[in-house]
């Protein structure tokens, strides 16, 4: 049945990736975009020992500060789609806090694109 | 990547070393440009040039969403493959922290280019004047999610005959589309071409 081609696909070590998401599906995009801020909850000190070895390393990751989605799957090396899922079930149990990206509306990308090219110029001009 | 002595605070040990986490995390907003181009055009090198962290890859499955959606819950029989994704970030101010995301411009990697443009504020599409053919498909799928972007011209040094002018032409480009040309090694470079996209996406949104 297994391949070495399997482990290629999976990309995930030797585990295959709905091991590690104890088969859940896809969250909501809006919600975990590739550029959603996320950090661990306050009071993560006692954290509840049931969590996977995957849960546990996202949540240590958290801890220190504010990370992108996008990050925390380039810096744990899982595919972007099980970050995703591990995150969404963190955030449902309260041990992950999540900022999602403002909806984009004209008003507020002219201030961020405006923002965006003063920063540039500040720091390359 | 992982720093096991620098982090006191952790209540583990297993966090990463401050410099990694965005600055100001719970007040930024996070925003991103594209970065695209057909293979080895230098989307990376570009990210590389100005991101104040070292690149970071990951991967995202190349099918549809319901496909990789039935191959996470362990449904057997499906071929998957995946693609990588490099992305960079620049911390512009207190408010705004800029994400680079570059991916090769395939068509079939459609879930990763809607992740990618969804909320995005513009691209930049990185050519290479000696595979002008290569980057058509990558400005279709730009123009398809209906992306503002600019032409970066990487790997202008060999090239000098080829004229803006031509290029256009060749491109089939709006007359108002910005085209630089840029070296991606080079921050200063890389940075202007950034900006050259920016101000035009400011003067998009200001009509």
């Amino acid at each position: 049945m297994t391949t070495p081609d399997d482990f290629e696909l999976e990309a995930t070590g030797l585990v295959r990736a709905y091991v590690i998401t104890k088969g859940r599906g896809l969250p909501d995009d809006a919600q975990l975009s590739l550029i959603t801020l996320v950090t661990a909850a306050p009071g993560q000190e006692q954290r509840p020992l049931r969590l996977s070895p995957e849960e546990q390393r996202l949540l240590d990751i958290c801890s220190a500060g504010y990370l992108t989605v996008a990050e925390l799957a380039g810096h744990t090396g899982l595919p972007l789609g099980v970050v995703r899922i591990i995150l969404a079930g963190l955030t449902e149990g309260g041990h992950v806090i999540t900022r999602p990206p403002v909806p984009r509306a004209r008003q507020a990308d002219r201030e961020i694109l405006q923002e965006v090219l003063n920063g540039l110029q500040h720091k390359f001009g | 990547m992982v720093s096991n002595t620098s982090s006191a605070d952790s209540p583990t040990g297993t966090a990463l070393d401050a410099t990694h986490y965005v600055q100001g995390g719970e007040t930024q907003t996070a925003v991103k440009i594209l970065v695209v181009g057909h293979f080895a055009v230098g989307k990376t090198t570009f990210i590389g040039s100005i991101s104040e962290i070292e690149p970071l890859s990951t991967e995202e499955t190349m099918t549809r969403a319901a496909e990789a959606v039935d191959d996470l819950k362990g449904v057997q029989g499906k071929t998957t493959t995946t693609v990588a994704m490099d992305f960079g970030r620049l911390t512009i101010s207190e408010r705004v922290v800029l994400y680079m995301f570059g991916t090769p411009g395939q068509l079939r990697f459609v879930q990763m280019w809607e992740d990618m443009a969804r909320g995005a504020l513009g691209a930049l599409i990185l050519v290479d004047p000696e595979r002008l053919a290569d980057s058509f498909p990558v400005i279709d799928l730009i123009e398809q999610y209906g992306l503002d972007y600019a032409i970066a011209v990487n790997h202008f040094d060999g090239n000098p005959d080829r004229t803006e002018a031509a290029l256009r032409e060749a491109l089939d480009l709006l007359d108002d589309t910005p085209v630089v040309t840029c070296d991606a090694r080079d921050e200063q470079s890389s940075a202007a071409a950034l900006t050259t996209l920016v101000r035009y996406l400011l003067d998009r949104a200001s009509q």
